[in-house]
Order: structure tokens, then C-alpha cells, then sequence
């Protein structure tokens, strides 16, 4: 039989932890192969690097007869794999619909426009997702993004599909769908290899082979057949949990819950016909339903049946849009903080702080709880030995593998001892011993603290541990009651299939009656035979300008679908161009300024009369001693002073030339500059005038004339200067900072898996997503062009051809940096944060505003020396004031053409190709 | 009451952990109060410096080489000599910011008396050394003539002399407003972002919901934001202000440190009281981004250091009039270098708090309504 992976002596670390430790392994082509263990012992990481999107550490891995180690083998077998993350539709682009997303991914492939129609249409039609072609996937329900999922890896017809935990968090008819679709495709594709990985044991019977792993070993390997009979057991769950080494099952026995009593209390939840509505759909549908006080209340129903929703409206984070509803007997109030004292909450998401870590994590709620500080420590110390947390202490609560997140969410939510537990979800990728100590806490809260626990769960053996479950569909409450009693009425033999009974017929009735596509139920596995698909132009590894339109036209989709943020582009950058164009004015004007004056004289009064009438200057009331001189200027109610001594009127009749002092706040050196001007230029008029009434010819006096000739500016008006140097500002900072945050949303969200296991290469997919923004950017740039020639009034005089064509190759670098900072920086906030501390400081001082660059001394004149803002600045001032020609701007045009490559070159290599 | 205050700490640890375990933030913060500081405080020295200069000096007497020997550095770059026909060029190539045109017979018609006419074509593009370079460069010129007729330094002896005195900064040093604007411009940014991302990542992560489904309300979480990472703020602003700012550019602090630090404090609320607001009302963080561009860019151009208040035109007055960093910047003027008491500065310090609190309050009103909006 062939190999379709060779793993030897491959070992991982992440930081202190170790995740695989010294594995060996050998997977045979064509088998669906299943990954079975505790959370954390390496799954998911084995799984990262057979898909190539982690970067091997150490140890020998071979995949599809090539060494996993080299660049090149992996870019040869990149279009033979699919892989498929861990979380629901964690690879999905949220605000593009259905069928964007899978045109997406075949174009990665390089498929022509009438293969990937019809290889969508195949495959949409046989996972029932082709009546949901056109709905965002941000609107699926968790089940359908999985079906998504495997249709955007099964479009280029992968040799080998590594599926990391698919069905987790989804509902048992989905799952049911789910599995029969792969059976169809292997079925069509017997030579298809499947590694999965998976916290349903009764998957796993359904598996070709099975690798059980437990603390990044592996414990053993063999058909589902062989592991039953080695370990002497009946049921893979069992079997598992016997393959684990002592200590992890010593405290794993059978839960036996004891009989719920129905206490005399009032009902501790009641919901009395409540509904919500966002917009015009109804997410939940006049519901009720009553828990007692001690009881466990187990939710089940499809994905986005509402359960979550019904939830939050229980703890007050949503509002109810008709309805009622009361915990503890009192009506649900958002701020009432005595109520949720008493409760504790778990959402479906992870919402604790990645950041902090798990010790970290504890604490702080214990704290915000108002927990004694010795009870807190006991309290966490139960806590984490429970939920087996105590060796993760110190770990980075994201860096944990999702289960060991989902316990720590858990054991947060239990910490201050609450009367009551709203639960969504809690054990959604836990495996089973783990969840089985969740439950034995569960049910001692319940039945010893008479703790109210309301808990969703798609799991069936949780469910019928439950004291009354209720099953919802579509918004609305199918039927409640025991797990027995909804056996018994639909006379099946276990939940699940009661389950699925109960939704089919729902779905059924509801159809008949509203006639729209809902949720379609398969009756047999599905046709599903896809035209076969060119392998040889998959494996073109070249630079491949298709797939950097692929890039694009994600990008632009996206851009589209948050208006909001490109009306902010263009809006905000005008409105910042009225702003500032008008709001920075060189020109210094209504100086406050007042007189001191020390003589009372015709003569003073004379000389002070020529400030009196300029319109750089307003008189302030007059200063009548030093103190009051010092502290007028401090208070800044003046900014200049004029003292005229005493004798002053005297000693100019008698020409002793008599001196004027004046006092200038020096604080603002620029304006002092100005003003100094001023007073001199006031000064020497005054002196002229003088000469002229003594009849003397004042300019005679002058030996020379000089003539100064303002060029370019003769109204030395600053919009004509300021006006054009604006639009290179914005078009900076805002293409650089919506480009940054593009790239590192994709880390964020996960959705640079993609980039990691396709066989795009660094070039296409950062050329390809700035492409859209170098566009916005060049919209942006008519706009402010249009809006400086006709609102401020600064005609165009020179080669627009030229300031447009500067415009591009500076937009281009705009863009470049902001790939640049988003390569390095790992979160949004930390691109955000970068480009705008990186980017403004260099524009707004360095590149010539106000102060041109060369005129700067030190750091600053070299900063303004590389900045494209300087060049841009000193073209757009060129084309626009000075009138120039595109042949005398050429210099400025080629000096920022440089930029962007020389950015985009250092992004490409910063960028890397597969997680640490 | 006491459980609010520590809840309000509780969360404010919080904040501080995330922030110093994010080493690319730390670094990004400790670059722009040293390095970007001292780099915007050095880089403009005067308000003409360096500018570049040439002469035409059709003359080529002992006159015209004095004239040209004059100019000189720091205040210009050493002149070169062009040609009548050149300037033209020169100037569109950007080559010169100013051009002196000597004419012929220059010296021989200023001793008899007949005013030759000196040329100074300057380009007025850049506003503010246009005019103040033209001021030297006439007043260079006119000692340069006086003297070389005289052989004295004694100008013309006018019948009233005009004294110059600049307060506060008796050497006009650039270096002393720049440092404060560059402080300014520092603060404003981080705190308005950090805040404000800080807010808007929980709302991404859904870790708001989480803390609101405990016993905590939207105050005590705003309040948490605000002082943790106004702290960091405040203690980058210190650390800054007394190491680089006084002793490495060695400016001196006229007024009361403890004013400024109070001062700057409620400045830092203010700012991110702004930020939270922002992180209110912004959908996605690319939203965030651009919004933060958007109050940014206005806080720190119009706060009065690039152009002093009341040079702005009437109708951008009144909007500045909104912006804290243009009182906070009259108040650190006032302080550091005017050394000014709270008695001047107390309408300063009133506006600021009541600006940061009417944000606050605004982001209170929007904090539920943001939630929502997010499901």
C-alpha cells in the first residue's frame, strides 16, 4: 500500500511547551484516517504540519513522496492538499457570500471561469448550500459554514484532505450530512486520503484507521476493530479512555446522577413568550418555558436555532424585543448587578483575555467577584485540579488548545459559587473524560448547591443527562420535557435520532407552509461527480497573475461590504482637507499687544498710533508697571509689550535717539519670528514717516534698494502652499493604515491559512490585496485634486498628467508601508498602533509642511530624506503653485517610484509562508 | 461604592498586564517619547535655517563679494553664483529658495548716491522662511552696504532705536517649542489609540459581553480603560519630559512640575475619554483606524502649534475651541515656559476636564447601544 505520510522523530515546541514529542508515524494512502486524544496533546499542531502551514521544527516529514522541510516540494504538492482548520468557518471570508468564497478558492487554483461554475454548482448542489449561493457566510449557521469548509477544500480535488475537528459545535442532523457527503466523495475518489480529527467516539467507528495520541505521543494505532479488541472493550469511548495512561483516568468513573427533587420554590428562569427580532428576521420566537430552582435544563437544536440568542436575553445582553423574562423571580434588568452575582455565564465564543494567562485569568474574576483573598486561592486551586488546568498556569490563555480554553472558560464561570449557570455551549470541543469531570462538578452543583444550570449542548449523552431538555428549531420551541418522554413520543430508540425526527418534521411542516428553501434534509448520500480538474496548470508554481486577481477581487468584495469604512476614506479626507487648509495659517494676525508706556508724551502716543491701525495687531488696555508687564505676558493676555521710556518725546526732540523696547513671547519661536518682523517693519515705517514730516526724503537715506519679488505666492497667501501639501498627507495615511489593517485582520481571524496552504506565493497575495486600495487611494487623490482646484481656489497650473502619475507611485508606497508594518505586527491594534505612530510624525514635521525638509537638521532631515511625503509634497506644490511641466517634475515622479518596491521587497521578506 | 473602585482597579491591572506582555506595543511607545521626541525637537532649530541661497552678481566688485560673504550658514547654506539667465530655471528646479540679483555697477552707483536696486526673488511657497528669510536678507544687506562705507558696525543711527526682547526664551531657541509640541502631538496619539483599540478589541473578541454579564457596569469598565492606559501615558510623559526634554535637550521647566504632571493628567483623560468614544462608535477596527485619523490629524495640527489660535480663521476657531490639545497646549506653553501658577492656568485646566467628561459621558450613552450592533 502507498504512504501518504511518513512522519519520523518530528518533534514541536511552542515557547516552554512541548507540543509532539519525538512522533513516528506512517499514514497509508486512500484511508480515512482518524486523530483521537485529549485536547492539547498535539492534534491539531500534527495536523498544521502534514498541511505544510506550520514550519517543521525538528524531525523528518514526508508528504506525497516529498520532504516537507523544502520550499519547493511544498510548492509542488500545495495544489494536491486541502486543509481545513479547527473552528467554525475559520478559513471563510465572513462578509462574502457563499459562492464568493468558493470562486475564491478555485481561482487560487487557477481554474477557468467555466470549470469553477461548474464545480461550485456540483458541489453546492450536493451539500445543499446551492440555495445559499448568494447569503454572506457571516449569516450561516455553524453546520452549513462546515459544509462550506469541505466544498472550498474539495474544489480542486486535493489528494489529500486533512480536516481539523469538522463537526464540532455543529448539531446532529448536520453532522449526520456531513459525514454522508465525505462517504459520497470517497466513494467517487477511492485513491482520496482523509486525515481527521475528531471528539465524537461514534465518528471515529466509522474510520479506516485510528492514531489515539495523549501528551504528544502517540499511544497507539489500528483499526477501530483492533483498538476495541486490544483494550477489551465494547466502545471506542470506552476504549480511549482505557488507552490513557493511569493517572489521567484515575478519577474517571461513571456519572451517576442522582434523581432531581423538585423543591417547593418558585422557578428559578421563567420565559414568557419571548421574541427578538434583528431587522426583519425573527431570531427568536415567542419562547417559554419554566427551570426550577436545582434543576439541569439541557438546549439542544440546530446551529442559529436561537439558542444563544435566547440566552442572552436571559442574562440582559440583549434586550427583548416583546416577551418577559425573570431569574430569581425578578424581571431581567440590564443594570442590575446584584442578579449577576448570582449567575454565572459561559458563551459560545472564547471571551476571556488571551493575553493574560490562565493563573492571570483567574485571578482577575476572583477579584472582580470580590472574593477573600485566601478563599480565591483555595477556590482556584480546586478549580484548576478539577479541570485539569494547574500545569497551564502560566501559559498564555490563547496559546492554549481549544479544549483546555473551553475549561478555562468553564472554571472562571464557576468561580464565584453561582446560584444559577447559563452555559452555551461549554463542552464544544472537549474531549470526553474532560467533559465527563465537567459534568460530575455539574451535577454535584446541582443536586448538593441546588444550583440552577441552564446549558446548551449538541452532544446527545450530555443531553440525556440532563433533568428536562427543550429542543428549538428555526426560533421557536419544538417541545420540552425529559429525555425519555422525547424518546417515547417519536418512538425512537436514542435521542439522536428523536432529534432528528423532531427537526425533520419541523422542517418539513415549516416548508409546506412558508414554501422557501430552508434547511434541505438528504434523504440518500449525495451525487456528487466533479469534473475532473486540470492538475497541470494547479501546479504552475510561477507567478501567477490570476490568483493576484483572485487577492483582488476578495479584497475589493470585502471593502464593498463595510460602506461604512470606505465613506470614512472618502469623507474623512475631505472634510480633513477643508480643515486644514483653512485651519493652518501662516500668517500671524490679531496679536494681542499692549503699551507701556512710561512717557504720556505727543511722541509716544505717535509712535504708538502706527499699531494701532495694522491688522497684525490689537490693542489690549495699556501696562503700568513691570510686575503687571512679566504677568500679562505669562497669563497670555498679551504677546507683545511696547515699553517707551520716560524722557522718550525729550530725547527725540533733542535727537538723542531714544530707545523702544519690545517684549515678545518667546514661547512659540516660529510666531516670535513673525511678529519680530512685523514690529520692525512698524517700526521702520514710523521712522520714515518721521523723516518725511521734517521734510527730509526718507528713502534717500537708504543707499540701496532692495526689491524682494515673492514667486509663485505674490499674495503670499498660505492655501497656495498648505492646499496642495495637503492631499499628500492624507493620501499617506489613510491608504497606509486601511492597508495594514487588511493584512493583519487576516491574521487575526485566521483567514491567512489560506495563504499558508494554497499556492499563492508572497507576491500575488500582497500585490493583490493592495491593488483595490491603490485604487481607493487614486479615487481619493481626483477627489482632493478636484476639491483644491475649485474649493480653495489653488488653480492646477502645471502637468496634471505628471501629479497624477506622482500620485500613483506614491499611493503605491503609501500602500507598501502599510503591508510593510502589517507584515511584522501580529494583531490589528498593533498595526494600527505602528502605522500611525511610524507614519505620522515623518509627514506631519519632516517632509516640509510648514518646514522644508531641507532645511531640517539631525534625525529629522534624514527621516524627511526617505519619506515618500517629502517628494509627493514638494511635486504637488510644483504642479500646482509653481506651474511646472511634467519634464520638471520627472525628478520628483522617479525618486517616488522608488519606494513602493523597495517596501514591498522588505514586507515579502518579512512575510512568512507558515506559522511558527 | 468601595467594590466599584476596586473594580475599577481589578480591571485597570487588567489592562496593564495585556499591554507591557505586547512587546511591539511597549517598543512603539518607548520610540515616540525618546528617539521621535528628540528627533522633532532638534530638526527645526530656527525658523530660516540652512535655506538655500544664490547670488547673481553682475557687479563683481569688493562690494558684491562682501554682500555674498555675508550669507552665511547656519542661517543659509554658502551661496552659489548663477547667472541672470539661470534664475528662472533654478528656481522652478527648486534648486533656491532665495536668489540676490546684484545689478551692474552696483558699488560704483551706491557711492554716488543713485540707490541701485537689489533683487531678491524668493520663493514663496514656503510661507513662513519666505518672509522671515527676507527679513535677513534685507537687513544683512542694508549693514553689509552701511558698514562697507562707514568701515563701522554702527547702522544708520535712526532716530528712534528699536530694542527686541523675546520673553520667556530670551535666545528665540527653537528647539524649546518643538520639544513641547512634539510632547503633545506624542500623547495625543498614543492615548487616543490605545484606549480606543483597547475598547474595540473586546468588543471584537466578545470579552465585553463577558464583563458585562458580571458585576460590572460600563463606568467601571470605561473608568478601568481610561486609567490604565492614561498611566502609561502619563509615566512614558514624565520619564520623557525630565530625562529627555530637560536633561538631554537641556530646556528648562520655568513653571511648577507638579502643575504640568496634574495638568498633562487631565489632558490624558480628556484623551481618552476621545478615544473611547471613538472605540464607541467604530464597527471594525479598520473603521477605528480611520475615525482615529480623522480626530487625530485636526487634534494635532490645529492645537496651536503649527499656527497659533488666533491666527485661525473665525470659523475654525470655534471647532478648536472643542479640541483639548489646543487648551492643554496654551497650558503647557504657559507652564513650562512662561511659568505660570494655577491661578492663570485654571480656565485651561476646567476646559480640558470638562471636554474629557463630556466625552466620557457621551461614550457611557453609546456603550450599550455599541454592543448591540455588534451581534
Amino acid at each position: 500500500m502507498q504512504t501518504v505520510t511518513r512522519i519520523q522523530k518530528v518533534t514541536h515546541h511552542y515557547h516552554n511547551t512541548l507540543a509532539l514529542d519525538d512522533i513516528t508515524l506512517t499514514i497509508s494512502a486512500g484511508m480515512m484516517v482518524g486523530l483521537l486524544g485529549p485536547d492539547g496533546v498535539g492534534k491539531s499542531t500534527l495536523m498544521g504540519l502534514i498541511s505544510g502551514a506550520r514550519k517543521l521544527q525538528q524531525g523528518q516529514l514526508t508528504v506525497l513522496d516529498g520532504d516537507m522541510a523544502l520550499a519547493k516540494h511544498r510548492e509542488l504538492i500545495g495544489p494536491r492538499i486541502a486543509y481545513m482548520p479547527q473552528g467554525l468557518g475559520k478559513n471563510l471570508y465572513a462578509e462574502l457570500s457563499v459562492e464568493e468564497n468558493l470562486d475564491f478558492f478555485a481561482k487560487l487554483f487557477n481554474q477557468p471561469a467555466h470549470e469553477r461554475k461548474a464545480r461550485i454548482d456540483k458541489l453546492t448542489k450536493a451539500t445543499q448550500l446551492h440555495a445559499f449561493l448568494s447569503r454572506p457566510v457571516k449569516k450561516l449557521s455553524g453546520g452549513m459554514k462546515q459544509k462550506l469548509g469541505l466544498c472550498c477544500a474539495l474544489i480542486h480535488d486535493p489528494d489529500l484532505l486533512i480536516l481539523d475537528e469538522p463537526t464540532t459545535g455543529v448539531d446532529p442532523l448536520s453532522r449526520r450530512q456531513f459525514w454522508q457527503l465525505i462517504a459520497s466523495i470517497r466513494a467517487q475518489r477511492p485513491t482520496m486520503s482523509i486525515l481527521v480529527s475528531t471528539a465524537y467516539m461514534d465518528e471515529a467507528e466509522g474510520f479506516d484507521y485510528l492514531i489515539a495520541m495523549d501528551a504528544g505521543r502517540v499511544l497507539d494505532t489500528g483499526t477501530p476493530q483492533e483498538i476495541k479488541a486490544k483494550t477489551h472493550t465494547m466502545d471506542l469511548e470506552s476504549a480511549f479512555v482505557r488507552l490513557l495512561p493511569q493517572e489521567k483516568r484515575a478519577n474517571h468513573s461513571k456519572l451517576i446522577i442522582p434523581p432531581f427533587k423538585k423543591s417547593n420554590a418558585s422557578p428559578a428562569i421563567i420565559a414568557k413568550n419571548l421574541t427578538r427580532r434583528f431587522g426583519d428576521f425573527t431570531a427568536v420566537n415567542d419562547v417559554s418555558f419554566e427551570i426550577q430552582a436545582g434543576e439541569i435544563f439541557g438546549f439542544l437544536g440546530s446551529n442559529g436555532c436561537g439558542k444563544t440568542t435566547t440566552m442572552k436575553m436571559l442574562t440582559g445582553l440583549l434586550s427583548v424585543s416583546s416577551g418577559e423574562a425573570y431569574l430569581f423571580g425578578k424581571a431581567v434588568n440590564a443594570n442590575d448587578i446584584q442578579t449577576r452575582q448570582r449567575v454565572g455565564f459561559m458563551s459560545q465564543t472564547f471571551s476571556l483575555y488571551g493575553e493574560l494567562t490562565v493563573a492571570q485569568n483567574l485571578t482577575l474574576h476572583a477579584r472582580l467577584f470580590h472574593l477573600a483573598p485566601a478563599q480565591a486561592a483555595q477556590r482556584i486551586n480546586t478549580l484548576t485540579k478539577r479541570f485539569g488546568l494547574h500545569t497551564y498556569m502560566d501559559e498564555a490563555a490563547a496559546s492554549l488548545p481549544l479544549g483546555m480554553r473551553q475549561r478555562l472558560s468553564l472554571a472562571v464561570a464557576v468561580i464565584h459559587q453561582p446560584e444559577m449557570l447559563i452555559l452555551d455551549e461549554p463542552t464544544s470541543g472537549v474531549d470526553p473524560v474532560a467533559r465527563d469531570q465537567f459534568w460530575a462538578l455539574l451535577v454535584e452543583l446541582s443536586r448538593t448547591d441546588k444550583v440552577t444550570i441552564f446549558i446548551s449542548t449538541h452532544f446527545m449523552n450530555e443531553a440525556l443527562r440532563c433533568d428536562r431538555i427543550s429542543l428549538m428549531h428555526a426560533g421557536e420551541v419544538l417541545i420540552y420535557g425529559t429525555p425519555e418522554q422525547l424518546i417515547e413520543k417519536k418512538g425512537a430508540e436514542t435521542l439522536e435520532q428523536a432529534f432528528i425526527a423532531y427537526l425533520e418534521a419541523a422542517i418539513k411542516q415549516k416548508k409546506s407552509i412558508e414554501n422557501i428553501p430552508s434547511l434541505p434534509i438528504p434523504t440518500s448520500p449525495p451525487e456528487l461527480e466533479l469534473p475532473p480538474s486540470n492538475k497541470e496548470r494547479a501546479k504552475h508554481n510561477r507567478f501567477s497573475f490570476h490568483r493576484l486577481l483572485a487577492y483582488s477581487y476578495l479584497e475589493t468584495m470585502q471593502v464593498l461590504r463595510d460602506p461604512i469604512r470606505l465613506a470614512f476614506a472618502f469623507v474623512g479626507s475631505a472634510i480633513l482637507l477643508i480643515v486644514i487648509a483653512y485651519g493652518i495659517s501662516l500668517d500671524v494676525e490679531n496679536l494681542n499687544y499692549a503699551a507701556f508706556d512710561n512717557d504720556r508724551s505727543p511722541e509716544s502716543r505717535q509712535y504708538l498710533s502706527n499699531f494701532q491701525g495694522s491688522r497684525y495687531f490689537v490693542s489690549r488696555p495699556d501696562v503700568h508697571s513691570n510686575d503687571e508687564l512679566e504677568q500679562r505676558l505669562t497669563s497670555n493676555d498679551i504677546t507683545l509689550a511696547l515699553e517707551i521710556p520716560a524722557g522718550f518725546g525729550r530725547a527725540l526732540k533733542n535727537g538723542e535717539s531714544p530707545s523702544v523696547s519690545a517684549w515678545i513671547d518667546g514661547s512659540n519661536t516660529i510666531r516670535a519670528g513673525t511678529i519680530a518682523g512685523y514690529v520692525t517693519g512698524v517700526h521702520l515705517h514710523y521712522i520714515t514717516e518721521l523723516a518725511n514730516n521734517a521734510g527730509i526724503d526718507a528713502s534717500a537715506l537708504a543707499k540701496v534698494n532692495l526689491a524682494s519679488r515673492y514667486r509663485y505666492n505674490p499674495t503670499f497667501k498660505t492655501v497656495f502652499s498648505i492646499g496642495p501639501k495637503t492631499p499628500a498627507m492624507l493620501l499617506l495615511l489613510f491608504p497606509a493604515i486601511l492597508m495594514a489593517v487588511s493584512i493583519s485582520r487576516e491574521k487575526e481571524m485566521g483567514t491567512i491559512t489560506n495563504f499558508y496552504v494554497t499556492p499563492t506565493n508572497k507576491l500575488e497575495f500582497l500585490l493583490g490585496k493592495q491593488l483595490p486600495y491603490i485604487v481607493i487611494g487614486m479615487l481619493n487623490f481626483f477627489i482632493l485634486t478636484f476639491m483644491v482646484v475649485f474649493l480653495l481656489q489653488v488653480p492646477l497650473q502645471g502637468s496634471f498628467f505628471g501629479l497624477m502619475l506622482g500620485a500613483l507611485f506614491y499611493v503605491f508606497a503609501a500602500t507598501g508601508f502599510g503591508l510593510l508594518v502589517a507584515s511584522i505586527t501580529q494583531t490589528q491594534v498593533a498595526s494600527i498602533f505602528a502605522t500611525a505612530i511610524l507614519c505620522m510624525l515623518p509627514t506631519l514635521q519632516f517632509s516640509g509642511i510648514v518646514q522644508p525638509t531641507s532645511t531640517l537638521e539631525g534625525a529629522g532631515h534624514i527621516i524627511g530624506t526617505v519619506w515618500p511625503a517629502t517628494y509627493y509634497m514638494h511635486l504637488s506644490v510644483a504642479a500646482f503653485t509653481k506651474g511646472l511641466e511634467f519634464g520638471d517634475l520627472a525628478k520628483d515622479i522617479i525618486l517616488l517610484a522608488l519606494f513602493g518596491p523597495v517596501f514591498i521587497a522588505i514586507a515579502a521578506t518579512s512575510l512568512k509562508k507558515q506559522e511558527h | 461604592m468601595l467594590n466599584t473602585w476596586l473594580n475599577i482597579y481589578w480591571l485597570g491591572t487588567k489592562e496593564l498586564r495585556s499591554l507591557l506582555s505586547d512587546f511591539i506595543m511597549l517598543m512603539l511607545i518607548v520610540y515616540s517619547f525618546s528617539l521621535a521626541i528628540y528627533a522633532e525637537a532638534t530638526a527645526i532649530s530656527e525658523s530660516v535655517h540652512n535655506a538655500s541661497i544664490a547670488i547673481v552678481d553682475e557687479d563683481q566688485s569688493a562690494l558684491s563679494g562682501t554682500i555674498a560673504n555675508a550669507l552665511y550658514p547656519p542661517y543659509f547654506k554658502t551661496p552659489i553664483f548663477i547667472s541672470a539667465a539661470q534664475t528662472d530655471r533654478a528656481m522652478d528646479q527648486d534648486k533656491f529658495m532665495f536668489v540676490v540679483t546684484i545689478p551692474p555697477k552696483f558699488e560704483q552707483n551706491v557711492r554716488q548716491g543713485r540707490q541701485p536696486t537689489v533683487q531678491i526673488d524668493i520663493d514663496a511657497t514656503a510661507v513662513t522662511q519666505a518672509s522671515i528669510g527676507n527679513g535677513y536678507i534685507q537687513s544683512i544687506i542694508s549693514q553689509e552696504v552701511n558698514y562697507f562705507f562707514k568701515r563701522s558696525d554702527q547702522s544708520t543711527a535712526y532716530p528712534v532705536e528699536l530694542i527686541m526682547r523675546q520673553a520667556f526664551n530670551p535666545n528665540g531657541n527653537g528647539m524649546w517649542f518643538s520639544a513641547i509640541n512634539a510632547l503633545l502631538n506624542q500623547i495625543t496619539m498614543l492615548t487616543i489609540i490605545l484606549t480606543g483599540a483597547a475598547l474595540l478589541r473586546e468588543r471584537e473578541h466578545g470579552t465585553i459581553e463577558h464583563l458585562l454579564v458580571m458585576p460590572l457596569n460600563a463606568f467601571q469598565i470605561v473608568m478601568a480603560k481610561i486609567w490604565a492606559n492614561g498611566l502609561i501615558i502619563l509615566i512614558a510623559f514624565t520619564l520623557s519630559m525630565f530625562l529627555v526634554v530637560e536633561n538631554i535637550l537641556d530646556i528648562p521647566v520655568a513653571g511648577s512640575k507638579f502643575l504640568l504632571l496634574l495638568g498633562t493628567s487631565a489632558y490624558l483623560f480628556a484623551a481618552a475619554a476621545i478615544g473611547i468614544f471613538l472605540g464607541t462608535i467604530a464597527q471594525t477596527m479598520a473603521q477605528f483606524a480611520l475615525l482615529v485619523l480623522m480626530v487625530i490629524i485636526p487634534m494635532v495640527m490645529l492645537s496651536g502649534g503649527l499656527t497659533p489660535i488666533e491666527s485661525q480663521p473665525d470659523i475654525i476657531q470655534p471647532l478648536t475651541w472643542l479640541l483639548p490639545s489646543r487648551h492643554y497646549m496654551e497650558f503647557s506653553q504657559a507652564v513650562v515656559f512662561r511659568g505660570a501658577g494655577i491661578n492663570l492656568v485654571w480656565p485651561q485646566l476646567t476646559i480640558i476636564i470638562a471636554l474629557g467628561a463630556a466625552f466620557f459621558i457621551a461614550s457611557l450613552a453609546m456603550f450599550r447601544r455599541s454592543l448591540k450592533s455588534m451581534t
